[in-house]
């Protein structure tokens, strides 16, 4: 409602420097407009997130009973190649003979652990099943799949995977030790069903 | 150059068009009488090549669109259909690929040939600024059409080039992981994936063209650049650009499409990598995966620096540096040719490109890293330190009085007689 201090034309105004009215119509116009701007793109933006379907890929179970020692089983899920190694007794000795905190990246990176969780072999192997290694089989530095799974892979200096795309290296529990990947490959959230029987997810 | 219109529609249809949108008069004037500089060289050729690259892309990329199918069990086999059975399948399949790199020798040509005549100095910033944008869309887009026929290539650079995003963990983690799922749509590259890059594929062209007509307007402006790197001081030293330049762009544009014709029919796989006929397999990367020929400098960048984060930086920063060249240089001397310091210094950036290009196909390791890593330091010393520090140190040679007299020699040029050689100092004609 118009009255003699709020005059319709806004030019009319004495410039006294004080806001009007008319000048909080503008604000709150414009401001709507972007809100609205905001709620349209969100959709378009969106849309390219993972999908219902692709979320609904959950868990996956996966039979180990023919696993000896010292081989390795490579399964999908969610999109991603998951590693599972029957360690031999070397290698866990190798995994073991080795000072944390001398590690590029010193975290744990297991989903089923506390985020501060030390890489430690311990935090690294199956609980209460030391032999049992299993990890997201993806190189850490740009997604590659390390070679080191099939029994006359290179497996690095280390023993345990080789990535060639960019030369990243990891030890028989999975921790990076040269090259350009950041962190040691991710352990997935997973549990053991019985002796024969893993579930991952 | 922005020029008085000289178009005088000449019969009725022209005269009443002209009145309501004077389409006829824009073409005539800025394709037909446009004043070009009569002293252009063969290096100037390659505008007119790359735009005849951009529509034969376009063209042959919309008919194969019409043969492709943009699914995870389909793409692979749809290409090998398109090269069987479609009707000159093969033709269009291969004229396409070897297209995107034919695109890249003229647009790196066409870079090279900016940066050695100062042609990104005022006035034309904007001019370059538009190249390097429509450069970097090239890049992108020649990435995502690379994708699909999802071989085994084309997967593992897709999943390569999109964890880039994912380095941005290092800085706020979840971000980086959050941003690249949003790009794969899902937790892995897939389908999702390969569906959304064949959308991009096809709109990016036309983001292209868009960005090529605001560089062709902002190259009208201010006029053509040319060997000298002075400017045109009367209409006598340019010449109308048809049919002067029309005839000899055509010229050189056909001697480049006979280089391309023979790639095409004599060895159409030779640039492309043998592991992409190998369908795409997520469980197993090839043991040696290289980029297109065309990255492999930006790839030899990444790989030179021991760090995720940094690394990728540096690829982008490799790229966006270009951007800030017209502020760097600071010689008031266009042309390269009349810097007799600076002339080093650009041939050995040329050299490291060509270097950087090698080592980024050789394995990351030994000594080919410690050259890597000292071509990547050149490469950004070169525009940090050589082209701001030699601008300010250097002196260059003495300049023409204009752009003919290099040619024509100083008597030839009216109202100038014999100024030149009285302007240069002793010591630089010895």
């Amino acid at each position: 409602m118009a009255t003699h201090e709020t005059p319709f034309d806004p030019t009319l105004s004495p410039d006294d420097g004080e806001p009007t009215r008319r000048d909080v119509i503008l604000i709150a116009a414009g401001g709507f407009a972007a809100i609205g701007a905001a709620a349209a793109l969100w959709p378009l933006l969106d849309q390219m997130n993972p999908d219902a379907s692709a979320l609904s890929l959950a868990t996956t179970e996966v039979d180990i009973s023919h696993v000896e020692v010292g081989q390795a089983l490579t399964v999908m899920w969610r999109g991603k190649p998951i590693f599972i190694r029957h360690r031999t007794d070397q290698e866990i000795a190798k995994a073991k003979d080795f000072a944390v905190d001398d590690l590029p990246d010193p975290l744990a990176r297991n989903a089923n652990l506390p985020e501060d969780a030390l890489a430690s072999d311990d935090n690294r192997a199956a609980k209460d099943r030391e032999p049992w290694l299993v990890m997201i089989g993806i190189c850490t530095h740009l997604g590659c799949i390390p070679k080191g799974q099939a029994v006359g892979d290179y497996k690095g200096e280390f023993g345990g995977w080789f990535c060639p795309c960019h030369g990243s290296q990891y030890d028989t529990a999975g921790r990076v030790r040269i090259g350009p990947a950041p962190q040691n490959m991710a352990i997935p959230p997973y549990s053991f069903l019985s002796d024969q029987k893993i579930k991952i997810g | 150059m922005a020029h008085p219109s000289s178009y005088q529609p000449s019969t009725g249809i022209e005269r009443w068009l002209d009145a309501r949108l004077p389409i006829m008069r824009v073409m005539h004037d800025q394709f037909m009488v446009f004043p070009t500089p009569r002293n252009l060289n063969y290096w100037w050729t390659f505008g007119g090549i790359l735009t005849f690259m951009l529509v034969a892309q376009i063209a042959t990329g919309v008919v194969l669109a019409m043969h492709y199918v943009p699914t995870e069990d389909g793409a692979f086999d749809s290409v090998e259909t398109i090269m069987r059975d479609v009707n000159w399948g093969w033709l269009l399949r291969y004229t396409h690929a070897v297209g995107a790199s034919m695109f890249f020798v003229a647009v790196y040509i066409h870079a090279f040939r900016g940066l050695y005549y100062g042609s990104y100095k005022a006035p034309r910033e904007v001019l370059w600024i538009l190249g390097v944008l429509i450069l970097i869309l090239m890049i992108a887009t020649s990435f995502m059409g690379y994708s699909l026929p999802w071989g085994q290539m084309s997967f593992w650079a897709v999943t390569v080039i999109t964890n880039l995003f994912s380095s941005l963990d290092a800085v706020i983690p979840g971000l980086g992981t959050r941003l690249v799922e949003w790009i794969w749509g899902g937790f892995a590259v897939g389908g999702p994936t390969l569906n959304r890059l064949y959308s991009l594929h096809y709109l990016f062209p036309f983001l292209i063209a868009g960005v090529v007509a605001l560089h062709i307007w902002a190259l009208h402006i201010p006029g053509n650049n040319n060997p000298t790197g002075i400017d045109v001081k009367s209409p006598k030293e340019t010449v109308p650009f048809h049919p002067y330049y029309t005839m000899k762009d055509g010229f050189a544009l056909l001697v480049f499409i006979l280089v391309f014709a023979a790639v095409v029919f004599y060895a159409p796989n030779f640039v492309g990598h043998p592991d992409n006929y190998i369908p795409a397999n997520p469980l197993q990367t090839p043991p040696h995966i290289v980029p297109e020929w065309y990255f492999l400098p930006f790839y030899a960048i990444l790989r030179a620096i021991p760090n995720k984060l940094l690394g990728v930086a540096a690829l982008l920063a490799s790229i966006s540096i270009l951007f800030f060249v017209p502020w760097l240089d600071t010689s008031k001397v266009r042309s390269t040719s009349y810097r007799p310091i600076y002339k080093w210094f650009f041939w050995a950036f040329a050299l490291t490109c060509l270097a950087l290009g090698y080592l980024g196909s050789q394995p990351p390791g030994g000594w080919y890293l410690v050259f890597g890593r000292l071509f990547t330091l050149y490469y950004f010393a070169f525009f940090l330190v050589v082209m701001p520090v030699v601008g300010k140190l250097e002196k260059p040679r003495g300049l023409p009085g204009s752009i003919t007299e290099p040619v024509l020699g100083p008597e030839h040029v009216k109202g100038r007689p014999a100024r030149a050689p009285a302007k240069r100092k002793p010591e630089e004609v010895a």
